[in-house]
């Protein structure tokens, strides 16, 4: 089956999995054509697979090798889809000009002025803005629309209905990455090394689903399929960890809502907008990472969804959390990351994976 | 009932954190079911078997709403998101109490330019820490309003009536009930304040013929309040719509004929905002008819919710007639 | 003549007010006119209407569920004062369009009353400027204020006046066009599959409540778990003050959906079978969503296949929605053909690209 389960003791991120991270992130797959992620990661997880399908919205569902003695199902999530936009008309007075509309949750001031890829073939654009002599600067004092700004491909050739996205190209920048999409390819990078590990008690379903930055689409039915024991989410989660710019009053400023900071390990969700973890797999997850000396930390509560959103509302309930590698600028052309934190991350599902017992759920929530 | 309310309310049981309530309740009404368990979410789910029987399902969520630790500055003021709807006109000055036993208050940053009502990331909880170090919560750490019951009389004050008056009616008609035309599941839910997420998983679970939630509902009964029919006092209301769902017709006949015919006092009621669990009940699987038996109650999701023991009364005798009486799901007008 | 046939229908269907959650009267209309066209016609437990027609292959047959959502926005009686009824919405209306409007409350009798903005003397300060919110509306019956109380209550629907207005040869005039005008083409489509020989079972379902939940056709899809879901809903036809690139002309064809929400091949099946038929069509971008049933029915259970046929619809949403006969003879058409044509194993057709070898 290709797996190695004697030599390694632990996962690590070494040039082969950040090749595969670039290759990943390079892809363009915007929710509603996750073609080209759900190809790549196809190869690569063949060799560690028994069985693969797509189900009827377009999620990857794999899962190892069923042992009948391994009491738990576990279903492991990470969504291939990026955010981007669609074209959705042609601009009425130059050819090669599109109107556009997002998908997922983009702030449109980040629009402006940045080469972009449209279409299976990669085709390459920008979106433009006017030139500076050409404004006013009442005019510069409103931020750009999406309604006012167009996808120029220079020439025909794409299509109305067309989707695209940021053309960052992969960037290792030291200890870090800067890429588009690190959300989520970074999760769908942890769950294709998770899956070449075997694990005693635990029999792994993995889900690479579709839709989720436009509502969570694929885990929903993914998770009502595989109806599985628990499932852990993996994702990519805002850090907010830059510099304060205002003075406080009395003591030193201090930024508080971080959400996540980069440096820091892997991030264990307390409470997002759509899910409250289920506290049994906290504990675990808390007392995994002491035990094994990971650096963790806890996402902010507050805004935000993941998978586990879905997922953990199906049938009759599926007890859920989500672990994230913190990022900064998701939703935006480049993203950056810590490798240290992406190992920890993926160390730390490792670890826990490793240790999960039956026992788990025998409590009550 | 005033009692059971008073224990009720009382108990600290944020969304998602609702142990402590659950174990008051599954103590009081074991004896009563025929069967008991708790789901994968933390649904409590009691059971009334009858074969063949209608299998109704009752609902009243246990959560209330409650806060969050997100950050803890070096000072040991402690920030917070809410865990429901939470607003920030009720907080400021507040009290809570944490689930680990930990009391304090709610401050508020100074605005220099305005007394507009803050947003809850202006404001933060001063437990009486010293600093960070001293500090005895951790990010995380969930916590409750803290206000007494208030025994007014006719009426009764305290923070969590919504719903946990509606857990007081189900387990006082648990207690009175007889013989009834039902298969009934009690459910005690979990998670509805941030969207009715434990009656989601139920229902599937369940799988009722039909289902009925009790619930809080606002009034239109103070000075410049909601434009809303509802009043204290008026009688338990039958709900005719919320902002997330219309009432089944056939539900909401069952209710007024039931209860013109014993004479007990009701109100019909709009709602033009919020939802209850009934929705989730309404739109699982194949559908389910479902409605809302709503107790009046002024400044919900304030420290102080108010509900007349009338209406509460009133509630529980018009539910315990309703388990006698079968509804009529065959036509729909 | 065609379009005759088409709009005396297209009235039946439109009258019945058949508001969100009080749809008696709409689904009533339905069961009446599916009855001779399908092998049985039955009740969601939420309201739908279910019409299913056995296919001619042998079993296991695979499962097609057409639908068009039947309820109407309109309003509902939410309090009383000396005989005037104050109003809330059912489904989402712009409130400006309804001072002087006509409406039907429906009480123990039907009764006809207008909705009247009061004179700003009569409004606070913060409502007399501007257009005035519904909460400051009100309903005239014209009646006493007993005899009000006696034949009206609070939770009572009140609809927009019938009526139905022809203009020119192709265009009808209405309140509730939304949706009605597409299980016209529903049924439509059930009368040319009435003499035709498909091997899918069909199920032709005339949904509740999209207006408020999109609950009737998710609720229906589960019961009914089909392999292959279309929805046939209304979208924006052009018109003044409406955006070029967000409309479509009406009676120059029908907008066949494209986006996450929708099965790209799908999609491309039936654009070919559209240019195949010659039935002029636009591709409408949906990016995030799409606005009808498929947005809860794409997901139910282990989801399902969706597509999203539309109906231009000028006014979307007033008391006088307009649509064109033609369009709806053409999505009529486009649905019958694709179900007539529908192979037992399509749904190979169906696999992704990369789908793996078994």
């Amino acid at each position: 089956m290709g797996r190695d389960t004697e030599n390694l003791t632990q996962p690590a991120i070494t040039g082969e999995q950040l090749r595969l991270l670039e290759k990943l992130c390079n892809a363009v797959a915007v929710s509603g054509d996750e073609r080209q992620v759900r190809r790549l990661v196809m190869d690569q997880i063949k060799p560690y697979v028994k069985e693969m399908r797509i189900d009827a919205l377009g999620n990857l569902l794999a899962s190892q090798e069923k042992d009948s003695q391994k009491p738990l199902e576990v279903m492991l999530a990470a969504h291939m889809d990026e955010v981007g936009f669609m074209l959705t008309a042609e601009d009425d007075r130059e050819d090669g000009i599109y109107r556009f509309e997002l998908v997922g949750g983009i702030d449109p001031r980040w629009l402006a002025g940045k080469p972009v890829v449209v279409g299976p073939n990669h085709q390459k654009g920008v979106i433009g803005c006017k030139a500076i002599h050409l404004t006013t600067a009442e005019e510069r004092r409103n931020a750009f629309t999406v309604e006012g700004l167009r996808v120029d491909l220079g020439g025909g050739g794409a299509k109305v209905g067309e989707w695209g996205t940021f053309a960052t190209p992969f960037q290792k920048l030291g200890g870090s990455i800067r890429a588009k999409a690190l959300d989520d390819r970074v999760g769908v990078a942890t769950l294709i090394e998770l899956l070449k590990y075997d694990y005693p008690q635990v029999n792994l379903e993995v889900a690479f689903t579709v839709q989720e930055e436009v509502g969570l689409r694929g885990a929903k039915v993914a998770a009502h399929a595989l109806n599985p024991d628990l499932a852990i989410v993996v994702d990519c989660t805002f850090a907010y960890d830059l510099p304060l710019q205002e003075e406080d009053s009395f003591y030193a400023p201090e930024n508080e809502r971080y959400n996540t900071r980069l440096g820091f390990g892997a991030a264990i969700y307390l409470a997002d907008r759509a899910t409250i973890s289920d506290p049994r797999l906290v504990a675990h997850f808390v007392r995994t990472a002491e035990e094994k000396g990971i650096p963790y930390q806890f996402r902010q509560a507050g805004a935000g969804a993941t998978d586990a959103g879905a997922i953990h509302l199906q049938r009759s309930g599926i007890p859920s959390i989500s672990i994230s590698v913190p990022g900064r600028y998701l939703h935006t052309p480049a993203s950056i990351v810590r490798i240290s934190d992406w190992e920890n991350t993926l160390r730390l599902i490792y670890h826990a994976l490793q240790t999960l017992t039956v026992d788990i759920l025998k409590s009550d929530r | 009932m005033k009692e059971l309310l008073k224990d009720l309310v009382e108990i600290p049981a944020p969304s998602g954190y609702e142990n402590q309530v659950r174990n008051y309740i599954r103590q009081s009404i074991e004896p009563l079911v025929d069967e008991i368990r708790v789901d994968s979410m933390g649904n409590l789910l009691a059971v009334r078997r009858k074969n063949g029987a209608m299998r109704l399902m009752l609902v009243a969520h246990m959560d209330e709403i409650g806060l969050m630790v997100t950050h803890i500055d070096r000072q040991g003021f402690a920030r917070f998101v809410s865990l429901g709807g939470v607003m920030p006109i009720h907080c400021v000055g507040g009290r809570v109490r944490f689930l680990n036993g930990v009391q304090g208050v709610i401050g508020v940053e100074k605005n220099p330019t305005s007394y507009e009502i803050p947003p809850l990331e202006k404001l933060f909880i001063d437990v009486g820490a010293a600093n960070a170090e001293e500090c005895p919560l951790r990010i995380g750490d969930v916590a409750v309003f803290e206000r007494p019951f208030l025994d007014l009389g006719k009426r009764a004050v305290s923070k969590a009536m919504d719903d946990r008056v509606g857990v007081a009616v189900l387990i006082e008609t648990l207690r009175r009930m007889e013989k009834s035309e039902f298969e009934i599941y009690f459910v005690f839910s979990v998670q509805e304040e941030v969207g009715v997420r434990g009656a989601t998983v139920a229902a599937f679970g369940v799988e009722p013929d039909l289902g009925l939630a009790v619930d809080v509902t606002a009034t239109g009964d103070t000075p410049k309040g909601h434009k809303m029919e509802v009043r204290l006092g008026a009688g338990p209301a039958v709900k005719i719509r919320d902002a997330g769902m219309l009432a089944d017709p056939r539900i909401i006949h069952w209710m007024v004929q039931t209860a013109e015919k014993a004479k007990i006092p009701y109100q019909r009621e709009i709602l033009e905002f919020g939802g209850t669990d009934a929705r989730a009940i309404q739109l699982s699987r194949s559908g389910v008819p479902a409605g809302v038996l709503s107790i009046p109650c002024r400044y919900v999701h304030a420290p102080s919710e108010m509900v007349d023991m009338e209406d509460v009364e009133n509630a529980v005798k018009l539910l315990l007639r309703l388990l006698q009486t079968p509804p009529r799901l065959d036509s729909h007008s | 003549m065609k379009t005759n046939h088409i709009s005396t229908l297209l009235k039946k269907l439109a009258s019945p007010p058949g508001l969100s959650g009080y749809e008696e009267s709409i689904a009533n209309e339905v069961e009446t006119l599916w009855q001779p066209l399908v092998d049985e016609i039955s009740r969601n437990r939420l309201g739908s209407v279910l019409g299913f027609r056995q296919g001619a292959a042998d079993p296991p047959r695979p499962r097609l569920m057409m639908v068009a959502h039947q309820d109407a926005i309109g309003l509902m009686v939410s309090g009383m004062r000396e005989g005037f009824l104050r109003l809330t919405e059912i489904g989402g209306i712009d409130h400006r369009i309804l001072p002087g409007q006509l409406v039907q409350v429906h009480g123990k009798r039907t009764l006809p009353a207008v909705i009247v903005q009061p004179p700003h003397f009569l409004l606070p300060p913060e409502a007399q400027e501007g257009s005035v919110p519904l909460s400051y509306l009100w309903a005239d019956t014209g009646l006493e204020e007993k005899e009000v109380q006696r034949l009206v209550q609070i939770g009572d629907p009140v609809s927009f006046g019938r009526n139905y207005i022809e203009l020119g040869s192709d265009l009808a005039c209405s309140p509730s066009m939304d949706n009605r005008a597409s299980l016209c083409a529903l049924t439509l489509c059930l009368q040319e599959l009435k003499g035709r020989r498909h091997a899918w079972d069909i199920w032709a379902v005339s949904s509740t409540q999209e207006e408020e939940t999109l609950g009737g056709a998710a609720t229906s899809a589960f019961q009914i778990r089909p392999d292959l879901a279309l929805v046939i809903d209304v979208t924006h036809a052009s018109g003044p003050g409406s955006p070029s690139h967000k409309t479509y002309p009406l009676g120059k064809g029908i907008t066949l959906g494209w986006g996450p929400t929708v099965h790209p091949r799908l999609y491309e099946i039936f654009k070919e079978l559209a240019q195949k038929l010659e039935i002029p069509f636009k591709m409408e971008p949906m990016p995030r969503y799409s606005g009808t049933d498929a947005d809860r029915l794409q997901t139910v259970a282990e989801g399902i296949p969706t597509m999203v046929i539309s109906i231009p619809l000028r006014y979307m949403h007033t008391p006088v929605e307009i649509v064109s006969l033609k369009d709806i003879q053409r999505a009529a058409r486009l649905l019958a053909e694709f179900a007539v044509g529908l192979e037992i194993d399509f749904m190979d057709k169906m696999k992704w690209d990369e789908t793996p070898k078994t």
